[in-house]
């Protein structure tokens, strides 16, 4: 499968840009920076879910001069966060739509005077009935959003799936549950902001999105581009988590800095943080399907619901991702899809790795064991059946042109797994053990980049510069998180213009220094961005050869110089390019209908579970994942970017748990909110087929995200496979193993083992 | 972070005669604080109420592991990678080897100590089942002179124990006389390190012929503190394993067991996977006796 | 910076002398206030990081006394007279420690703000265990989250930085093996 292109740093291991910084501990993240000045700020909050603000009172036993306040009143613009839909404020406004709402701002020199600060202001609430769960909001009993509750709906359809049930020869039904997953990035939520009266805004902070930040910015203080300025700091760990919050917090203390007349600082700790930001869309997806006799698909109706929190922010694109997914990698000739997102009073849930499709892909592939159980085919079988083939059509009517394996990587996933003789042995020895182990499979895809016509509605644009002192900036506002942005961007740079991996840098991701590429999420950075600066790169070899005398081919030193007398002329060397759509994508947005997405990587998941029915815990032992992902830019980073997915899919399925009081989370606490460490892990093999993709840079498609896809449905099939119980919903905790086993199974007497 | 470190203040006099004379002094006013696990934790959530501390590290006096031919006395400011590392500890004692290596990280066990574990009183307090199985004695110290207290009577309720006002606990005694008896101890947690423990059980029996001649099992959060399982062992002490035994153990079990619901589990849960740990050890001692 | 006066008076604050990174220190400051607190607002070496203030994530993992700590649980007055080793007192004349070199060639850091503690977690353990088996490595890494990784490029530098040391056939068990040893 892999292509015979040569490439010397596209493709290798070369060091992480910033690697050494970051092994050194010289790497600045926004907590180890101070400005001259620089006071603290902090949020009061709400501590009811959904009221009016009857009173707030501040406790006389703290000298409030001292304390640079500010509430809704205060704000100079428009008291409202920018991304979708505006109904999220900056500020509660005389009501409050979920626990830990920011109702007010404090700043002061001093960390510990300000959080007895917060303390003491006092908030009186005239509560209102609060909704918690999809079914309330579906009832529209208690309308706490817009007209009806609904953030958000869907509808596709393909073919005629109401005449398919006549002609199947089962039809198979079940309900599957997701819950709310936390980042829990290792560095937590922090920015730093300052504001002049001439300068305007300049915030500096952990975050994926310099651009949305910015976008944000300017309405609340209604200011012109030029007086706002957003930097990234080096971001501890992000997964979606930065992508939309930092917008709240950077206006939060940008109005602390106006107001105080210093910089302020807001860092969160960490109870702060897993309480009051924004986690994975809980999920419930009911399927309805028809099959035929040999398994194939006749029909699927899916009825897909998300819980959206208190406000829209991304509900509306997260849905639109679990729209396009919740089907599977399968041809289906009649589908019917309603997919709505619903309302509640928790916390807004946002942006999380995966973005919808963990959600509805762990629907999907559960849902396939369940219609192999029922009709009695092998669960491989069943998906070898009904896989999608280059020529198909997939639930919008896209045509599959581009490569589709999914029976080799199948193939090979077995084979790495020695899945049927690991199922035999656990056969054998299951019934003599009280520990039940079990194979369970996933094949899934994911879509690369913005969805339909997203990318075009973005209009990215990159590219590069060469400095007087002879380096090539890559100038992008896409940023690094851990995930390898600076890398391969530099790699792709390098490749293209034929010069070395050490002449390339980034340019800071400072929205006064680079153009607006789009924001880094939904894995399009190496596939959209890394082909926009391979064609800023070319589009620079043909303006060098055109003007300063480079020739055909050159060396790395007559690059540099042919740059030189170019800018001699000219002033500057920069080459930008805007993004292009490939060619033939049609998406109708009404319709649900067209190529959702450009790109596709493919994936089939295995897992070896055991469950211990002493104490009903499961652990994933051995993990394989094979997918394709176009061509891999460093092996390193994309097998570091799969094994990380899978750590926090093994997380999502089994282990993390957020826990709602009252619409708060009381698990606010890394004791309490568990994620797997290193001696829970399983070890992780990493297989990757290459089909370069040709509108990708050098090749790529997107991969980021699509580990988090297949983790957890394999891993529920492996407990299905090992208990022979059916259990739908996740996090499956021990808790819920033990009821799910004794009620299939009455405790059987001791004597008898 | 939202602790002050203003608001408090911390002395360390170096010495335990010193120590005992401020606690003496001024009753109830000074809180010892010794590796910092539990009450630095405490601090950082802005919920540590003590305004004066005083340090316990680095008293040699406290950290001591003493071994005499009868037993070994564990000084109460030994950390759990001191247990670890302890030849006698580990050889005879597995249980409270394995227990202090199921405490939170390798950092948290250089510097959380056995006494820490114990005062603090948590009911799923890590070393506990195995000072209760190995029926360890304390060893309490203050200005006026040293008691003990068998360490099944230590605790008195949910984070409340004997301790009074001035005294503090100094060591910890567990007789030499395990090295034949069966052992057995098993941590139910939320993953396999850093976790609280949800369910534990510690256990050890002495047969002879198939018969139960002692029996001693520690519970953790199976109640408000740390507990012998006095009821359970009575309905096993003195008689073969059977499927009656084993039955009657359940019935005993479950009837002296007070489990809660709480943020990390439910109190069904917890019974159910007692039951089973009872089980496993005691299935594990019927095999052992047809070898 | 300046800070306000606190509520107990700096007159009384202890002077407290440790060497970080083999330099003598002295600090004048509160004796509850964590080392964390005092190694990056004081001494500014920033590299020490604060992921959870609850001594669960290990961002904060220093060296004290040969021992590995948790250094936002360690209040700076049981620091008195330590020995103390951060991450910047790792690598030694410019060059990169061998746990350093090998995370860089096998991406054992992605986000890198649990490197820092990782580095001293590994350094601790190699120190005590030259040639360690997976599961050794696996425990002694049990106490620094990595949300990144999956923590398997961290296990496989750490293996390789044991070759480098020994210049020998590192531990041939695989994970796998070991990976239910206890």
């Amino acid at each position: 499968m892999n292509t015979p292109t040569t490439t010397r740093i596209v493709g290798a291991a070369v060091p992480r840009k910033e690697g050494v910084d970051k092994l050194l501990g010289r790497a600045c993240y926004v907590d180890d920076i101070d400005r001259e000045g620089m006071w603290h700020g902090a949020t009061v909050r709400s501590s009811i879910p959904r009221g009016l603000i009857r009173s707030i009172a501040f406790d006389r036993r703290i000298d409030w001069s001292e304390f640079a306040i500010v509430t809704a009143a205060g704000i100079p613009g428009e008291n409202c966060i920018q991304l979708i839909v505006a109904d999220q404020p900056c500020l509660a406004d005389g009501k409050v739509n979920h626990c830990e709402e920011a109702i007010l701002l404090l700043a002061h020199p001093d960390k510990h005077k300000l959080r007895e600060a917060v303390g003491a202001v006092r908030v009186e609430y005239e509560p209102l009935p609060p909704v918690f769960t999809i079914e309330e909001s579906e009832r529209q009993d208690v309308i706490v959003w817009g007209a009806d509750n609904l953030l958000k709906r869907f509808l596709l359809e393909k073919g005629d799936v109401d005449s398919a049930w006549a002609r199947a020869a089962h039809i198979v039904e079940g309900e599957y549950r997701t819950g709310a997953q936390e980042h829990l990035y290792i560095e937590n939520q922090g920015v730093i902001a300052e504001y002049s009266a001439e300068g305007g805004v300049t915030v500096w902070g952990s975050l994926q999105c310099p651009y949305y930040v910015f976008k944000a910015l300017r309405p609340v203080f209604d200011l012109p581009e030029e007086k706002v300025r957003v930097i990234q700091t080096e971001t501890g760990g992000a997964f979606g988590g930065k992508e939309d919050y930092p917008s709240t917090l950077a206006c939060h203390a940008a109005l602390l800095a106006m107001k105080s007349g210093h910089p302020v600082k807001m860092v969160y700790d960490r109870m702060e943080d897993l309480a009051a930001t924004t986690k994975r869309h809980p999920s419930r997806v009911r399927h309805r399907t028809a099959v035929d006799r040999d398994g194939k698909l006749l029909a699927m109706e899916i009825d897909l619901a998300t819980d959206g929190g208190a406000y829209a922010t991304l509900s509306s694109t997260v849905l639109s991702r679990a729209t396009l997914h919740a089907t599977g990698p399968y041809l289906c000739p009649n589908i019917r899809l309603h997919a709505r997102s619903w309302a509640t009073n928790y916390v807004p849930y946002g942006a999380f790795r995966g973005f919808g499709a963990p959600q509805a892909i762990f629907a999907m592939e559960r849902h396939m064991d369940e219609i192999a159980a029922t009709i009695g085919i092998d669960p491989v079988e069943l998906r070898r059946r009904n896989f999608l083939h280059v020529g198909d059509t997939n639930a919008t009517e896209q045509l599959m042109r581009e490569p589709v394996i999914l029976d080799q990587l199948l193939d090979r996933a077995l084979k790495e797994s020695d899945y049927h003789a690991r199922r035999a042995q656990f056969g054998r020895e299951n019934p003599v053990s009280p520990v039940k182990r079990g194979m369970g499979i996933a094949a899934f895809y994911h879509g690369s980049g913005f969805t339909g016509s997203g990318e075009v509605y973005l209009n990215s644009l990159a590219g590069i510069d060469v400095t007087p002192d002879g380096k090539v900036r890559v100038l992008v506002s896409n940023t690094e998180f851990g995930q390898g942005t600076n890398t391969i961007l530099t790699q792709i740079a390098a490749e293209a213009l034929g010069i070395g991996y050490a002449d390339v840098t980034m340019a800071a991701p400072d929205t006064g220094v680079v153009p607006n590429s789009g924001p880094t999420v939904a894995s399009r950075t190496s596939m959209v961005i890394g082909r926009i600066i391979e064609r800023a790169c070319s589009q620079l070899l043909e303006l060098l050869r055109e003007h300063a005398g480079l020739g055909a081919t050159c060396t790395p030193e007559e690059f540099f110089a042919a740059c030189g007398r170019y800018r001699a002329v000219h002033g500057e060397v920069v080459s930008l390019c805007r993004y292009e759509a490939p060619p033939g994508i049609y998406w109708d947005d009404q319709r649900y209908h067209g190529e959702a997405y450009g790109a596709y990587a493919w994936a089939v998941y295995v897992a070896q579970v055991a469950v211990d029915t002493v104490t009903y815990s499961a652990e994933v032992e051995n993990f394989w994942a094979v997918q394709e992902v176009g061509r891999v830019l460093h092996p390193v980073l994309a097998a570091g970017q799969i094994e990380g997915g899978i750590a926090q899919g093994v997380g999502y399925a089994l282990y993390e748990k957020v826990v709602w009081q009252d619409g708060r989370m009381a698990n606010n606490q890394m004791t309490n909110y568990i994620m797997p460490t290193a001696e829970d892990v399983p070890p992780i093999h990493v297989f990757f087929e290459e089909i370069p993709f040709r509108f990708g840079g050098f090749g790529a498609k997107g991969l980021g995200e699509l580990p988090h896809d297949g983790p957890a449905p394999a891993i529920l099939n492996a407990i299905r496979d090992a208990t022979g119980v059916a259990f739908n919903s996740i996090p499956l905790m021990p808790e819920d193993l033990y009821l799910g086993l004794a009620a299939a199974q009455p405790a059987e007497e001791t004597a008898a083992r | 972070m939202r602790g002050n470190a203003a608001m408090h203040d911390l002395v360390a006099p170096g010495n335990l005669g010193a120590v005992l004379d401020l606690l003496a002094a001024e009753p109830g006013a000074w809180t010892p604080i010794a590796g910092g696990t539990e009450l630095m934790v405490a601090f950082s959530a802005g919920r540590l109420a003590a305004p004066k501390l005083v340090s316990l590290w680095g008293i040699p006096d406290l950290r001591t592991i003493e071994v005499t031919s009868q037993s070994v006395v564990i000084g109460a400011a030994a950390t759990f990678l001191d247990l670890r590392r302890h030849a006698v500890i580990a050889a005879e004692f597995p249980l409270l080897a394995k227990a202090a290596s199921w405490i939170g990280s390798i950092a948290n066990q250089g510097r959380a100590t056995l006494g820490g574990n114990l005062v603090n009183g948590s009911p799923a307090a890590d070393s506990s089942p195995a000072l209760l199985a190995y029926e360890a004695e304390i060893e309490l110290i203050s200005a006026r002179g040293r008691r003990r207290v068998p360490y099944s009577q230590f605790h008195t309720g949910y984070k409340r124990n004997v301790l009074a006002a001035d005294e503090l606990l100094y060591a910890i005694y567990i007789q030499r006389r395990f090295v034949r008896h069966k052992q057995y101890l098993r941590k139910v947690g939320t993953r396999r390190a850093m976790a609280i423990a949800k369910v534990a059980l510690g256990a050890t029996a002495l047969l002879e012929n198939g018969v139960i001649r002692e029996i001693r099992l520690g519970a953790a959060s199976l109640a408000p503190f740390p507990t012998r399982l006095l009821q359970t062992e009575a309905s096993l002490l003195g008689k073969t394993i059977t499927r009656d035994t084993i039955q009657s153990a359940h019935r005993a079990l479950l009837a002296e067991v007070k489990p809660i619901d709480d943020i990390r589990s439910t109190a069904e849960y917890r019974r159910r996977v007692a039951v089973n740990l009872l089980d496993e050890f005691l299935l594990q001692l019927r095999r052992e006796e047809s070898q | 910076m300046s800070t306000k006066e606190s509520a107990t008076s700096s007159k009384h604050w202890p002077t407290i002398r440790f060497n970080v990174n083999g330099e003598a220190r002295i600090v004048k400051v509160p004796p509850m206030k964590r080392l964390l607190d005092v190694l990056r607002e004081d001494l500014h070496l920033t590299g020490t990081k604060e992921g959870c203030g609850e001594g669960e994530c290990g961002s904060c993992s220093v060296r004290m006394n040969g021992e590995l700590v948790n250094s936002c649980l360690v209040p700076v007055m049981q620091a008195e007279g330590a020995d103390i080793q951060t991450v910047e007192g790792l690598a030694l004349d410019g060059k990169l420690h061998p746990l350093q070199e090998a995370f860089l060639c096998h991406g054992g850091a992605q986000c890198g703000i649990c490197t820092p503690g990782m580095l001293m977690a590994a350094a601790q353990l190699l120190e005590h265990s030259p040639n360690p088996a997976m599961a050794e490595i696996r425990e002694a890494l049990a106490g620094n989250l990595c949300r990144c990784t999956g923590f398997i490029r961290i296990f496989e530098s750490v293996a390789a930085a044991v070759d480098a040391q020994s210049a020998g056939p590192a531990t041939k068990l695989t994970m796998e093996q070991t990976h239910h040893a206890r």
